[in-house]
Order: structure tokens, then sequence, then C-alpha cells
């Protein structure tokens, strides 16, 4: 079986040669990108690799890629991937850093055993198998670097899309663009409720002329919404109602007389306004 | 503590709740705040809540049936001062409190209960 001796001992003894050779066929198949890294960026992460590789060789079972011996080579080729995911390499070229690998270190291992066609054979296996896994692990984690980056993007496209506008003393409103689902309406909500707090407001004007379509569940949301904010004491309006939405609020069988509905935040403006200037009396400040 | 203390502001009642309340003190606090409305003949009741942070449907309940209870004796209600996580969990129990009034503080509360006992002299 083979334990990892031949190699490491390929490695050390041949590291300069195998480096440029590597760095050639790294070049060669596509997996360096003058325009995206430096060369010289390239050489010194290949070098790093190369010792790496070497230390866990000298420790580590070369069967057992997922043992602790193995740790700083993972966390190396992790450091790798997320950066070249981010520096824009495709998934293929990160692999192929690990991948291109192989040529110049199969070439040694022929050269080191020529007896043992046996030998050379088990070598060989074990060398491709653990650049196989070393390799997947790169571009699992380039995946994961990209996920985690679409699943920021969302987190920032959900709060940006849901700002809370101080209009006027006491008057708050909540343009609200894109479709409302229910995660977005416990966004909302709490923004809004959170600016209530903070502004002491007494009416929100949500308007809901971005909103492409309302259905029952969209209706049920901006109901538990104006709900919440009735609780803790401002009133609110529904503003935007474009003449398509209407019909289909009409149509749906959606009730909502309980809230004050109007077709323009203009119109709703003005009423906020009126409202405000009626219920709170003069020195009712704060 | 086994008692929410009820004060008496002019012809109002104030309720500050500073504590969680378990069931047994919302109870408690139903039947100490009836027996005071008749005895004080109050007009209007301000419960607030700030430092209400944990609610369940039982208490959502006990507010709103206290709100009842207090209209049939000819006394508001004017809830003040929700957080918004708990409006949120009340709303999400299907408890909206309906008929019962609310404000963003004290101060507004009081306003409100004003207002409507002014508008209540001039008719």
């Amino acid at each position: 079986m083979a334990s990892g001796q031949v190699l490491q001992q390929i490695i050390s003894k041949t590291q300069k040669e195998l480096l440029a050779e590597w760095l050639q066929t790294q070049a060669a198949d596509g997996a360096s990108r003058p325009d995206l890294m430096k060369e010289s960026e390239l050489r010194e992460q290949s070098r790093e690799f190369l010792s790496l590789l070497q230390d866990a060789l000298r420790v580590g079972e070369l069967g057992n890629v997922a043992g602790s011996a193995w740790s700083p080579v993972h966390e190396f080729l992790a450091g790798i991937s997320r950066s070249r995911a981010i520096q824009g390499f495709s998934p293929g070229e990160t692999a192929t850093f690990v991948f291109s690998l192989k040529k110049p270190l199969f070439a040694r291992l022929r050269r080191e055993i020529t007896q043992d066609a046996q030998a050379l054979a088990d070598e060989l296996w074990a060398t491709t198998l653990l650049l196989d896994q070393l390799g997947l692990y790169t571009t699992d984690t380039y995946q994961k670097t990209r996920e985690e980056v679409i699943a920021r993007q969302q987190q920032e496209l959900l709060e940006l899309s849901t700002p809370v506008v101080s209009l006027w003393k006491d008057i708050l409103a909540l343009p609200l663009i894109g479709t409302l689902d229910s995660a977005r309406t416990q966004v909302v909500m709490e923004s809004l409720l959170q600016k209530i707090v903070e502004t002491g407001a007494a009416i929100a004007i949500i308007d809901i002329t971005g909103v492409p379509t309302v259905d029952t569940l969209v209706a049920q949301h901006l109901l538990k919404t104006v709900a919440a904010a009735r609780l803790m004491g401002a009133d609110c309006i529904i503003s935007g109602i474009r003449p398509q939405i209407a019909q289909t609020i009409v149509h749906l069988g959606v009730d909502l007389s309980a809230v004050t509905t109007k077709a323009t935040l203009a119109d709703a403006f003005l009423i906020a306004l009126k409202r405000t200037q009626s219920t709170l009396p003069k020195g009712a400040a704060g | 503590m086994d008692r929410i203390p009820i004060l008496k502001m002019g012809r109002f009642l104030l309720v500050t709740i500073q504590v969680d309340m378990h069931d047994q003190l919302a109870l408690t606090l139903q039947d100490d705040l009836t027996s005071r409305i008749v005895a004080s003949q109050a007009r209007g009741v301000l419960i607030d809540i700030s430092s209400l942070e944990i609610v369940d449907s039982f208490i959502g309940r006990m507010i709103s049936n206290i709100a009842g209870m207090a209209r049939v004796l000819d006394a508001e209600t004017v809830v003040v001062g929700m957080q918004p996580a708990v409006a949120i969990t009340l709303v999400e129990l299907g408890l909206s409190l309906e008929g019962v009034r609310t404000a963003l503080n004290v101060d507004k509360g009081m306003l409100l209960l004003q207002a409507s006992l002014d508008a209540e002299g001039a008719q």
C-alpha cells in the first residue's frame, strides 16, 4: 500500500523543478489567469501549497484526507478558493489549480519507480485519489462562498427595499416595492414598529404603488401590519392602490373596510395631516 | 409581588404593569380594577404595558376582557406603550384587541382619554 513516503520524498527532493513545471502546467491548462492574479502571487500560493502538502504527507496518512494532519492543507485551499471566488475565477479554474499538479507529479513517480509496476500503479492511484479529493474540496468551498454571497445579497435586498420615511411630524411613510411574502412582511412590520417607537408617530402611510400583485396572502400580510401598528397606538392608511389591484381585491373578497385606503400617496398624506391636527390638541408635542 | 398597583389620577385610573404577567396576577388585576372603577367612579382606565416583554394568548385576552368590563362600567380603556415584539406576537396569535383603544405613550393616552371625556361633555 502506498504510504505517501515516496510522494513526500519526491516533493522535498525536487521542489524547485516541480514548482516550475507545475506553474507551466497551470498556465497551459488555463488555471492561471494573468488578468485576475499576478504571476508572483500564483507562484507564492503554489509554493505554499507544495510545502503544506509535504508537511501533511510527512505526518498524515495518504488515505485519510479528512484527518487532522490535513487540516492546514484544507484551510489553505479554503482560503484560496474563497479569494478566487471573489476575484472572479470559475470553479473549473479553481479546481484545475490542484488537478494540474498531477502531470508533473506523475511524471516524477514514473521516473522514481521503474522496477515495480504494481507499486507504481498503487502510488499513482493513491496520488490521484488524494489530488481529486483536494480538488473537489476547493470546488465545495468555492460553491459555499458563492452561496454565502447570494444569501448576503438577498438579506441586503430585503433590508434595502423596506425603508421607513419620516414625512412630517407624527407621520411616517412606508413605500413598499416588490412582492410581499411572509419573510418580507416580518421585516417590514419590525422596521415600521421600531420607527413608530423611535419617532412617536401617530399615523403611518403604507404605499403599495410598487407592489406588483395583491392576492389574499399579501392582503392578509398588510392587514397584520396594520393591526400591529394599531396595537402600538398608530393609525395606518394604505395608499397607492392601482385600478387593477382595486378590482382584484374586490373579486377576491378581501375585506379592507377596517383600514383607510386612498388612491394616491398625496391623498393619504393630506388626510394624515388633517387627522394629526384634529386628534392632537395644541401643545401635544411628543 | 402579588398585586399590581392601581393609581388614581383625577377621573382616571392608571395601571402600570412593571413585571411579567402571570395568569393569577392578571386575574387579580381584573378583580381589583373592576372594584376600583366602581369605588372611585373613574371615567377612564390607562394601562401602561411598556415594561411587558412577554405575552401569551391568555394575557392578550385578559387585556381585551378588562377593556370590555371597563366599558360596561362606563370607563374607557386605553392601552399604551406596547412593545413592537408584543404587538407582533399578539397579531400572530390572532388577537388584534378589537375595541381596545391604543396610544404610543402615557402622554398621548391621557390626551386621548381627556379628548373623549371632553367630547362627551360637549354633547
